[in-house]
């Protein structure tokens, strides 16, 4: 087991170098670069100004001297600082973690609130009209583009609050933390959390129907229930129960997408937190944040992955590592 | 060699036969394939069905509701937008079908290869899957538009890059199933090619969960493509696209000219949906025990 | 209000439009109290320092805080050469044949931590904007290449020498991102003001939050007596316009600064009536059409003027005006300023005629000429909705009509300014918005790169150059303005080097609780907040 994971952590490492080579590569092929964007803004872009920008920010050093900078930099645990605001990146990604772990969280819970006994009501009654409603649910969760339906559940809230009380009312687009104003955060973050938990809960729905389905024929399940036991015993204790397996996987994998459905969904709801950051790092080429960012989002796909499998290992007894 | 011949035999059916018991086992599955076939005449034969040009402007038309004259109203820029949606469904299927075909056929390939071959060919494909699957999409998508600019053909590029490596992760864990039954063994001590080994042996096993993921890519291109819009990296103006259609509409004209907003969103949503109750279907009907990954 | 002096330094200019409801206003004794809050359409700026940045996200952000020598006139910044003081006591009339400007210095203005301003921090700042230091970064050192020394002979005259008399450099001088700073700790640290504030005017800092808002509190010394009204203002950076829409509707923020679309417009008017109020008015941004005369077949004359008569303005800016924020048929200056060219003077320049039909016929003839008929080419744009992707929609549907089939590249904005600086596009979409309206310097935006870096049309024209020239340092208006139709048909008709589409319209909507600003010509003037009170 421990050899196992030692192993999995070994093999981790080149996926970063690797990761930290295509980030660094892909960057310094876009044209232009963040002296450009900055200056460009706006007023005149004068190539003396670009210059004194470039050395400032050391881009006038060999691609390998900058790369080996960052290698050795992320190894020691050291990101440098924002070449867009000057800030140590560290700070800049802390202070937008609270937003993004908030809402990925919460549709995680909403997700899971809704997948589990949806999918497993939908597999227990495979082809029933009940079943087709919850698929058919489920399946329009994957099919809608998560920003439209931001953009049309901030619209339906200001036009249901308008027809009810007549004043329009949205939720407050500055962020506040959940330890300064519980109330007032919820209701930042509970729309945002629900439109991607939307989409969230119907792939883990599917999910866990289909691995329902799939233990529901095994033997064990037609043993008990040959036995006589009650129905709900059957279902809670021994289909269910071997069911989440692939559940879990799923969970973990898709926890770690996350970071992809929160690009579009803070853009529309105007929130401070990674995603966003992650689009302006990009657009204002700001090398640094965009590496630091990357290699954070790659670190958490290594690490749920490993996790995964290792829980996937603790639960199902059936598989060994070899 | 034999076991091939040991085989269950195929229950040969009439190709009517099985549409029919398709249509009877999957109601959804069969709605999924209407919406599809629909979307791909409306693709197909856009010139002959669109009532209007989807790029001509007309300023006396402008933000106009559905009517008569335009089924589905206008755009900001006076164009019918049922013509839009109809040449709409070309772009969308192009960019869905090319993206599904390239990422799935290159993760065939790859993936296939990789189960075939072990060893460290496996093992540093594998961490090139690792690195690509575990790339964040919008830098691949953000970088391939910046460096080439957005064209059809670049937003494509952008789209089916990420798709490789599930594709590719998935067909090499159902090879890696086959590669040890004792047929390959049998037939690699015949001294068979390892292509032929590997296109008459393993492919076809492999064939059934590629299918379903390539219906499963199909929508999720589609969906990309939207995102994509949203952050004004897809496809560009004048050409008639779904997500580029929502973006500029479903910001600006949400609540004054709501149908801007809402048939784009709907075309999309309806296609995507279309694509994955067909693809369960499919998955159903070929193996019911597959999972989904 | 009283305390300032205003100076109209030319005759009256005033065309823009303001909304009929912004007047009553002035009727009103303005209260007392409350929180503005309102929304900068951007992301936040990299740094805080106004003298080094160049986006409206640092100077929407940080102009409530800040003091500058002196300012449009915040009661009519409609005009665009109405300057009062902002610092100083009076305008100064210039001496030494115009090359002269001494300005007097308030007494009793104190920084935000009670030490006083005195004219030696403004002469520094100054001089830093102006002439920086080695390793100092100014982004607008370029608009002030008139300027030969600023001094301060006592601690209240700060002295402006000029290389030559300009009617450029008044304007110039009341660049808004022209902050004072303190002498002090500009020379220990010239990056200071990057990442913190520190400045006399109206508001003082209270917090920022990175990426988020940023908030301020009344300053209880400021000068101008009685100001400001609001006991403190939140900006919240809100990029995307869906948000900002929604967010006036619920009254989450009160406006935004920069320009709103039409579409905004009418949805915000039909859902809350007279609870908003809309301002408009001529913007000083204009969106250019620049064929790359490096590339073939764009090096021929012909194809360019092709392309400048297949597209109709007259018909195209009533229309484009429902949906996108230009409005105004012009040429090279701003139709707001005594130097644009009137309607008559428009007609007869290329790609202006009364009658498309005829254009578009001369359009083919000299296409056919030209041996580029059907010509394809990519018209390479910048990645914002507004007016940018819809004047492109809009142009190439034009284009289409006489046969040339146009696409669209649309690029971030690095690699859209790589590619316009290294000549890697056919035809760009390019700007040209500038924070004060100066038509003289403005306009030399078409002046070759030689002599104006910013310019990517690939040519070298030593005769445009001379007649600009000769029109910058004309002494007599009325010559001057001749002079300046003369550079105008050259560029745009002779030579075809840009094509002019529609000026920008700025449309502001704020709540109607939020009274005492007037809406200027430029999304970079009147924005210190210190006129502005609420009506609750």
């Amino acid at each position: 087991m421990y050899r196992y994971i030692l192993n999995r952590l070994l093999l981790s490492i080149p996926t970063l170098i690797g990761a930290a080579a295509l980030v660094f590569i892909l960057m310094r092929m876009i044209p232009g670069d963040i002296c450009v964007v900055r200056l460009g803004s706006g007023g005149s872009i004068n190539p003396a100004s670009v210059a004194n920008c470039h050395a400032q920010l050391g881009l006038d050093r060999s691609l390998f001297l900058q790369f080996v900078d960052f290698i050795v930099g992320f190894a020691a645990g050291d990101f440098g600082t924002s070449m867009w605001s000057g800030k140590p990146v560290i700070q800049e990604i802390a202070t937008r973690i609270p937003v993004s772990l908030e809402i990925a969280l919460l549709a995680t819970i909403v997700a899971v609130l809704i997948a589990i006994p949806l999918g497993t009501i939908s597999a227990l009654h495979q082809n029933s009209w009940l079943d087709h409603v919850v698929r058919t649910v489920a399946i329009a969760g994957i099919a809608t583009p998560s920003f439209w339906l931001g953009i049309m559940s901030i619209l339906m809230v200001l036009e249901v609050s308008h027809l009810v009380t007549g004043a329009p009312w949205m939720p407050p687009i500055d962020y506040v933390s959940l330890w300064d104003d519980p109330l007032r955060n919820l209701s930042i973050v509970i729309l945002p959390a629900v439109t991607i938990g939307y989409r969230y809960s119907a792939v883990t729905m599917r999910m866990t129907r289909s691995a329902m389905l799939e233990v529901l024929r095994e033997d064990y399940i037609r043993t008990a229930r040959a036995k006589g036991l009650v129905e709900h015993l059957v279902v809670n204790r021994h289909a269910l129960q071997n069911a989440l397996l692939p559940v879990v996987t799923l969970i973990g994998i898709e926890f770690a997408f996350l970071i992809g459905g929160l690009v579009v969904t803070e853009q529309v709801f105007n929130l401070n937190g990674i995603g966003r950051l992650f689009v302006l790092a990009v657009q204002n080429q700001d090398y640094t944040l965009t590496q630091a960012l990357v290699m954070l989002t790659v670190a958490i796909f290594v690490v749920t992955n490993l996790v995964v499998d290792v829980l996937y290992a603790w639960l199902d007894p059936r598989i060994r590592f070899g | 060699m034999t076991a091939i011949a040991n085989d269950p035999p195929e229950i040969r059916r009439s190709w009517t036969q099985a549409a029919r018991l398709f249509v009877r086992r999957q109601p959804l599955g069969t709605f999924g394939l209407v919406i599809v076939v629909v979307a791909a005449i409306a693709g197909l034969s856009a010139e002959w069905i669109a009532p209007y040009s989807p790029t001509a402007n007309d300023f006396a038309a402008m933000t106009e509701p559905p009517s008569l004259a335009h089924w589905l109203g206008t755009d900001q820029f006076g164009r019918d937008l049922l013509s839009r949606i109809i040449y709409g469904a070309r772009t969308a299927l192009i960019i869905g079908f090319v993206s599904a075909f390239v990422g799935g056929f290159a993760g065939l390939v790859l993936g296939v290869g990789s189960a075939y071959f072990g060893g460290w060919i496996d093992l540093v494909l594998q961490r090139v899957m690792d690195i690509l699957m575990a790339f964040p999409l919008i830098i691949m998508a953000l970088a391939v538009v910046a460096i080439f600019g957005t064209g059809v053909q670049n937003v494509i590029a952008a789209i089916t890059i990420p798709l490789i490596p599930r594709c590719a992760r998935v067909v090499r864990a159902s090879a890696l199933a086959i590669r040890e039954v004792p047929y390959i063994d049998a037939a690699r001590t015949s001294g068979f090619g390892h292509a032929r080994i590997i296109l008459r042996h393993m492919v076809p096993n492999v064939v059934a969960p590629f299918l379903i993921m390539l219906t499963a890519f199909v929508g999720q291109a589609i969906l990309a493509e939207a995102s994509l819009s949203y952050l004004g990296l897809g496809v560009q103006e004048p050409t008639p696209a779904w997500g580029l259609m929502l973006q500029g509409g479903a910001e600006e004209y949400a609540s004054t000219a709501p149908w801007i907003a809402i048939f784009p969103g709907i075309a999309i949503a309806l296609t995507v949906f279309g694509f994955s109750l067909f693809g369960d279907a499919l998955r159903d009907a070929i193996d019911p025990k597959l999972r989904e990954r | 209000m009283k305390t300032r002096t205003g100076v109209l330094t030319a005759g009256l200019s005033i065309v823009l439009t303001a909304a009929l409801a912004a007047a009553p206003a002035m009727a009103q004794t303005p209260k007392k109290g409350g929180t503005l809050t309102y929304m900068i359409p951007a992301d936040a700026p990299p740094s805080l320092d106004g003298h080094k940045e160049n986006t409206f996200a640092t100077l929407h952000a940080t102009a409530p805080f800040y003091s500058t020598l002196i300012a449009i006139n915040p009661d009519n910044p409609a005009s665009s050469t109405d300057f009062v003081c902002d610092l100083c006591t009076e305008m100064p009339k210039p001496t030494d044949d115009g090359k002269t400007y001494t300005f007097k210095i308030r007494k009793g203005v104190k920084f935000h931590d009670g030490t006083p301003l005195t004219a030696a921090d403004v002469a520094l700042s100054w001089q830093y904007i102006v002439h920086p230091p080695k390793g100092v970064s100014s982004a607008r050192e370029s608009y002030m290449v008139m300027v030969d020394t600023v001094t301060s002979p006592d601690p209240e005259t700060v002295v402006f020498k000029l290389k030559f008399a300009t009617g450029a450099f008044l304007p110039a001088l009341s660049d808004p991102y022209a902050y004072i700073y303190k002498k002090e700790t500009l020379e220990k640290d010239p990056t200071w003001f990057e990442k913190n504030v520190m400045g006399s005017g109206p508001f003082k800092f209270s917090a920022y939050e990175t990426g988020q808002s940023m908030k301020g509190v009344r300053n209880p010394d400021y000068y101008h007596a009685g100001q400001p009204y609001l006991d403190g203002f939140t900006a919240i950076f809100a990029a995307k316009q869906s948000v900002r829409v929604d967010a006036i509707r619920a009254d989450r923020a009160a406006t935004e600064f920069r320009g709103m679309p039409p579409s905004a417009r009418d949805e915000l008017v039909k859902e809350l009536g007279d609870k908003v109020t809309v301002q408009t008015g001529d913007w000083n941004c204009v969106n250019l059409l620049t064929p790359n005369q490096k590339k073939k077949p764009f090096d021929d004359v012909r194809v360019r003027r092709a392309m400048a008569l297949a597209i109709d303005p007259w018909k195209g800016a009533p229309a484009l005006s429902k949906i996108a924020t230009v409005h105004t048929v012009g040429g090279l200056v701003f139709p707001g300023s005594p130097l644009a060219a009137t309607k008559e003077e428009l007609q007869k320049i290329v790609g202006f005629g009364p009658d498309i039909e005829k254009s578009r016929a001369e359009a083919r003839k000299l296409l056919k000429e030209a041996g580029a008929e059907g010509l394809k080419f990519e018209l390479m744009n910048r990645n914002v909705d507004q007016p940018y992707k819809f004047v492109a929609t809009w142009a190439i549907d034009e284009w289409s009509k006489i046969g040339l089939k146009v696409t669209q590249k649309v690029l971030p904005t690095g690699p859209f300014y790589d590619a316009l600086r290294s000549g890697g596009f056919e035809v760009a979409v390019e700007f040209n918005c500038q924070n004060m309206v100066n038509p003289l310097l403005d306009v030399a935006k078409v002046l070759p790169r030689s002599v104006y870096p910013e310019n990517y049309g690939g040519y070298e024209d030593p005769k445009l150059i001379e007649l600009y020239d000769t029109m910058l340092k004309e002494p007599d208006p009325a010559k001057q303005r001749e002079k300046m139709r003369a550079f105008e048909t050259y560029a745009l008709d002779t030579q075809v080097d840009t094509i002019m589409t529609p000026w920008w319209e700025r449309i502001i909507v704020h709540r109607s609780y939020m009274k005492g600003w007037k809406i200027s010509p430029s999304h970079y003037l009147n924005l210190n907040l210190a006129n502005i009170w609420l009506d609750k």
